[in-house]
């Protein structure tokens, strides 16, 4: 019902409109707040959008304007996004943890007069690069604390715009007849966001996407995933990333469902049991990051809880996932999964916020087959997109009871997909862009002579499923020098599904054999230190500590015999490794936003470790500069240890001598 | 925010508490000898000097911890020779300390619920129940506690028991739960000690906005300069029990007295 009323919509604010008059009372936005969740329902919240909306125009903002959006996820920064859209402005979100510098070339590129920020912490960002921004004149705020004594004459409190607004609409019926107008005049075909991409190659795009194209994909998954006003989302992903205006802003809208705002980005975890969603949305990340804290404390766990976690857990792996798929199984499986599912499985999905979920996605790089594995055997039905914010997220989508790891599904209903001859994905959809803003040069770069856009990705269609399988970035998948394939991700994949092993980057393309840099994870193996009583002062000392050496060194050599156990693999096991004497962090540039390795920039800003890997030395010296969160840089120095390590003779594959 | 450079006009406000020609000592100890000094209302006042210069003697004397043997203590106008803490904390003197003092086995909510109770009016019997009235009041006083952890951003610790948590956390939790009183004079002993760089600067950020949030008049004892001459109106320096100076960061700095008791002097 929802999908059809979305098709005659074809603008946002139209959408939110017919919202209210089909779900008036449902709620729309859920927010918690000094420790209680509120609610506002779908009549509320246009009434505060309608109200908002008419407070901007009143600061200045036209139509056709741009407005920066920065910050966590709440309701009156997703107001902001609505009720620009309604004036015809456009929001532009930028990443809240972004440093000044590239907050002041998105803010400065999308030429933004007006910002919609936080708190004092944006505020002083954005005032920090002031210079910068010559076109910037207002910015509202949603957070007064330590900014009463600030210079209030280019800044205001939200709750008061949309004060100001609400007065004006009292006061003037013309006022309301003025907005219904501006309303009806925004075109599906006006630009409705920008969203700058996270740069994972070089910098940072703005990608311009209309209303009717984004309502036109949304209502496509929004069907394919049998979303409805009855689901409930938590809103915990970057503002600014297109997962999170696709999934939430605008699956939400079209599908008329319910948005819930964490308290902060440090409670989202409790905030999410305390939700239960329906619809969820983990980068492998995430997940991992999960899996991992769940390991941990059932490592602290009695030994009887120990061993029936352990015990059920083979049990999910054997049965889990065919019972998920509703594929035969014995009845003792039947049985046994039952009785887990009371005693470990429920529970877990409990105390991680997914007893609720229906659908849940991961998406961004690719996962663990076993990461994967392990969350549908215990029951959440997770399944894997593909997808890019030129394409307004999804291309690909696994339905229902076709999940396999190693695909990401086949193509979307309406999205044209085809293999270029160098094995690149392109494709057609709904969704797509209409280009880089103000970039032409780039945007035709992206786009193919016969009008398809240009992934970047290498894949294939397997043959058996139909599904499509994407290997790595096409520029990334390399060969040694005797010819042997080297994915990097494949085999950083592996190292990391190890608790302690938190970040890992592999070098191999063109080189003798394959070495990698390790980053532990501290909360793993801080946990293991405790336990095995070594003393550290700080994560530099742990990460040296040669029993952490021997702890990890025997995680490599399990991806050793899993790597020599596959033909193609076994020449691309690991002969050398270190471990990171400081975390890899986006603030510098080894991450991107988006916590994706940035594996090139690496190898340079760590050259004198590369350089050892490959020439045999056993330690090396190195000195990296770090920037504090704000924005003050120091100096790390370390001497960083290199192990050895002695690979498996596979089937067939000779080995030099380590 | 606050500009200290700005002079005494920045700090005039009517004196909120006195202390006259105190003296304490204990056997033949003389912890603190004829101090004078006052704070007044709305400034940050610190009190520095070196280790064993008898500041948090001083502080335990303002919140009636020790009784002083000579001298008195004006607080709100009112002279009182003999303060105990309670009537103290009933009059609006709330403090941290050094080492924290906080119920490590209760949760940080709990522990700044507990900074409330001289505030809750119904009887024993009701609170027992948890039923009517003393439910209510128990309400208001959670949304008084909820602003205060909103206002510190530590919403994610809430339900976490504060033995488990950091210390620069446990910190912030006993400064909410000192501000939990409504207090109209904060005493922070050493609200920096063991922090590092990044702790102590959300330390600061809190304490100035304390102070200009609440409008609470702060004093403070600390050992970190930087710290002290960032945040502070007003200045008075002890060293072996006796004042030595008192005045703006900018005049303390340059003060010879000051600078020979934290140098040392050629004998």
């Amino acid at each position: 019902m929802a999908t059809n009323a979305a098709a005659q919509a074809d603008t946002f604010p139209k959408l939110l409109i017919r919202n209210a008059e089909l779900f008036g009372s449902r709620p729309a936005m859920r927010h918690k707040d000094l420790g209680i969740w509120q609610t506002w329902t779908w009549r509320e919240q246009l009434e505060i959008v309608r109200a908002y909306a008419v407070g901007l125009h009143r600061l200045g903002l036209k139509r056709g304007e741009t407005i920066a959006i920065v910050g966590a996820n709440r309701p009156k920064l997703y107001w902001s996004v609505m009720a620009a859209q309604m004036i015809g402005a456009i929001p532009v979100p930028v990443y809240a943890d972004a440093v000044a510098e590239e907050l002041a070339f998105v803010l400065s590129h999308a030429e933004v007069r007006f910002a919609a920020v936080e708190d004092q912490e944006q505020v002083d960002k954005i005032m920090s690069v002031m210079e910068r921004l010559p076109k910037l004149e207002q910015m509202v705020y949603d957070e007064r604390r330590g900014l009463r004594d600030y210079d209030h004459s280019h800044l205001r409190a939200i709750d008061e715009v949309i004060a100001d607004g609400r007065k004006a609409l009292a006061d003037d019926p013309a006022v309301g007849k003025w907005l219904d107008t501006e309303i009806a005049v925004g075109q599906g075909s006006d630009p409705s966001i920008i969203l700058y991409t996270s740069g994972t190659t070089g910098q940072s795009k703005g990608v311009v996407l209309t209303g009717e194209r984004s309502i036109a994909a949304a209502a496509d998954t929004v069907a394919f995933d049998h979303l409805n006003e009855n689901d409930v989302s938590l809103a915990y992903l970057p503002l600014a990333w297109v997962g999170d205006h696709y999934l939430n802003y605008a699956q939400g809208l079209v599908a008329g469902f319910c948005i819930a705002c964490p308290e902060n980005t440090d409670t989202a975890m409790a905030d999410l049991r305390e939700i239960g969603p329906t619809f969820y949305f983990a980068p492998p990340r995430t997940l991992e990051l999960l899996l991992t804290r769940v390991m941990i404390r059932m490592e602290d766990a009695g030994f009887l809880k120990r061993k029936m976690f352990h015990f059920f857990i083979g049990v999910a792996r054997k049965y889990g996932e065919r019972i998920l798929n509703k594929q035969p199984v014995p009845f003792t499986g039947r049985l046994l999964y039952a009785i887990g599912d009371v005693l470990v499985y429920g529970p877990l999905k409990n105390v991680l916020g997914f007893s609720r979920v229906r659908t849940a996605y991961t998406a961004g790089e690719a996962i663990g087959p076993d990461l994967f594995a392990f969350y549908r055997s215990i029951g959440l039905n997770l399944k894997q997109l593909y997808g890019q914010t030129e394409a307004f997220l999804y291309l690909t989508a696994q339905p229902d009871g076709q999940i396999h790891s190693d695909t990401v599904g086949p193509p979307c209903p309406h999205v044209d997909l085809r293999i270029a001859e160098n094995g690149e994905v392109q494709f057609k959809s709904p969704g797509m862009f209409t280009g880089y803003f103000h970039d032409e040069a780039k945007t035709q770069e992206a786009l193919t002579s016969d009008g398809y856009v240009k992934t970047g990705d290498a894949g294939f269609f397997d043959e058996k499923t139909g599904h499509l399988k994407i290997i790595d970035r096409a520029k990334d998948v390399g060969k040694l020098t005797d010819g042997t394939l080297f994915p990097p991700k494949y085999i950083e994949n592996k190292l990391k599904f190890f608790p302690n092993i938190r970040e890992a980057v592999a070098y191999g393309d063109g080189r003798d054999y394959v070495a990698v840099m390790l980053n532990i994870d501290l909360t793993a193996v801080g946990s293991w230190a405790e336990r095995n009583k070594v003393v550290y002062a700080s994560y530099q000392e742990l990460a040296g500590h040669s029993q952490v050496y021997d702890m990890i060194e025997k995680h490599v050599a399990e991806v050793n015999r899993d790597l020599a156990k596959d033909k193609v693999m076994a020449g691309a096991q690991i002969k050398r490794f270190l471990i990171l004497h400081k975390e890899l962090d986006a603030d510098d540039g080894e991450l991107t936003r988006t916590q994706k390795v940035r594996r090139g920039f690496i190898a340079e800003r760590y050259a004198p470790l590369i350089t050892a890997l490959y020439d045999g030395s056993t330690e090396a010296d190195i000195a990296t500069e770090v920037t504090f969160e704000d924005g003050r840089k120091g100096v790390i120095k370390a001497r960083v240890k290199i192990r050895d390590m002695k690979t498996k003779p596979a089937a067939g594959a000779m080995e030099q001598a380590a | 925010m606050r500009a200290p450079t700005n002079g005494p006009d920045v700090a005039a406000g009517d004196v909120l508490l006195a202390v006259e020609n105190v003296s304490l000592s204990f056997g033949g100890v003389r912890a603190v000898s004829d101090v004078s000094f006052d704070i007044r209302k709305g400034e940050i006042r610190a009190i520095i000097g070196p280790n064993g210069a008898g500041k948090t003697s001083m502080l335990n004397v303002i919140n009636g911890f020790y009784h002083p043997q000579e001298g008195r203590i004006t607080f709100k106008g009112q002279t009182r020779p003999k303060m105990r803490p309670y009537e103290a904390a009933d009059g609006g003197i709330a403090r941290t300390f050094q080492n924290v003092a906080l119920f490590r086995g209760m949760t940080a909510l709990d522990n700044i619920m507990a900074g409330r109770s001289l505030k809750m009016n119904k009887s024993f019997f009701w609170q027992l129940l948890r039923y009517g009235p003393a439910m209510q009041e128990e309400v208001e006083h959670r949304a008084r506690v909820e602003e205060i952890i909103d206002f510190l951003k530590i919403q994610e610790i809430r339900r976490i028991p504060v033995g488990r948590l950091p210390y620069g956390l446990q910190k912030r939790v006993e400064l909410g739960r000192a501000l939990a009183m409504e207090p109209e004079l904060l005493l922070l002993d050493e609200p920096m000690a063991g922090m590092n760089l990044e702790e102590k600067e959300d330390m600061s950020r809190f304490i100035l906005d304390v102070n200009d949030h609440y409008g609470t008049t702060i004093a403070l004892i600390e050992h970190d300069m930087g710290v002290v001459m960032d945040l502070s109106d007003r200045v008075v320096v002890l060293d072996h029990g006796e004042k030595i100076a008192d005045g703006t960061p900018d005049e303390i700095k340059s003060n010879q007295a000051v600078i020979d008791a934290y140098l040392g002097v050629a004998h």
